[in-house]
């Protein structure tokens, strides 16, 4: 491991800028893919709820 | 009132019902979410921890560890894409329209991701952001025609003639992908040729390793995210057909 410290690590050599606004728009981008498929997944589930609630059941 | 029609013997065919793969996808999406983040893990540990500084480019070639996997994705996942859409325009088999659709927001989120990450890469590297070359144009391309497939499908009503005519586009639009690979040997471009060939490669194997592993991180991942939102896709879709009906009143959805 070539990092003396939490400082060196974040500078990454001069290239901290260019490294971590990689890194962290990358995890914001999937983190905000994984909240909405969260939320397209509850909405196709309350609709599909609510479709079965007003549907009669079988005989 | 069952809609399976069960029949002897084994036929892949059975998996292409909406109702036979949603219970199918929805066992594989922990598996495949769990083995991305052990992947990243590892991939990043390595990358960050035991990876040295490059000789020529010092710390900031460490982009390269969610540069190429997502570019390496953004490629995949469309041809994955055109296939599908092409498999439902050919056979009318309604599931693969869906994973069509289910792929193209994670298709284009990849290849944003290898366009941002390539601009802050190319700035310490060459001296600017972006730069009109073939590679990154053709990549920027790529970006466009994930956008149009997810827009006309969109814009269209009915579903069906939605998915074909999103079929068309995915699959005129494939050939770019060709485009954007052979793009450095082509052209006199800025982009570096690949430095990963099958039996020889111009990396450190310790780089490689992190980065082979972070191809796999992000491999799975979209896999994950895929299925996820193709079982939204199948119920949002399918909410009035009987066997969601069924499953919501037995409370397997």
């Amino acid at each position: 491991m070539q990092w003396g410290s939490l400082e060196q690590f974040l500078a990454m050599g001069g290239y901290g800028f260019y490294v971590w606004g990689s890194y962290v728009v990358c995890a914001g981008v999937i983190g905000a893919e994984i909240l909405a498929l969260r939320q397209r997944r509850r909405a196709a589930l309350a609709e599909a709820r609510r479709v079965t609630s007003t549907t009669g059941r079988p005989a | 009132m069952s809609s399976v029609t069960t029949r002897p013997g084994f036929s892949l065919f059975r998996y292409a019902a909406p109702n036979v793969f949603y219970p199918i996808a929805g066992r594989m999406v922990p598996l495949f979410a769990v083995l991305a983040a052990v992947l990243a893990a590892v991939g990043l540990y390595i990358g960050f921890f035991m990876a040295p500084t490059d000789a020529q480019q010092g710390d900031s070639y460490r982009i390269i560890y969610i540069h190429v996997p997502s570019a390496w994705m953004a490629m995949f996942l469309y041809v994955t894409m055109a296939f599908w859409a092409g498999v439902g325009l050919v056979f009318n088999t309604r599931l693969s329209s869906m994973m069509a659709q289910a792929i193209a927001p994670t298709g284009a989120l990849m290849a944003f991701i290898s366009l941002w990450t390539g601009a802050l890469w190319g700035r310490p590297t060459w001296g600017a952001y972006w730069v009109w070359d073939a590679r990154l144009t053709s990549t920027l391309i790529l970006l466009f025609l994930y956008l149009g497939f997810i827009a006309l499908q969109a814009a269209i009503d009915d579903k069906r003639r939605a998915d074909k005519a999103g079929a068309v586009l995915a699959l005129v639009g494939a050939i770019n992908v060709p485009i954007i690979y052979f793009s450095v040997k082509w052209w006199n471009t800025l982009h570096q040729g690949a430095s990963v060939k099958p039996g020889s490669s111009s990396m450190a194997d310790i780089m490689l390793t992190g980065m082979l592993l972070m191809v796999f991180a992000f491999w799975t991942y979209a896999i994950a995210a895929v299925l996820v939102r193709l079982r939204a896709i199948i119920l949002e879709r399918e909410r009035r057909a009987q066997w969601v009906i069924d499953a919501g009143r037995q409370g397997t959805l």
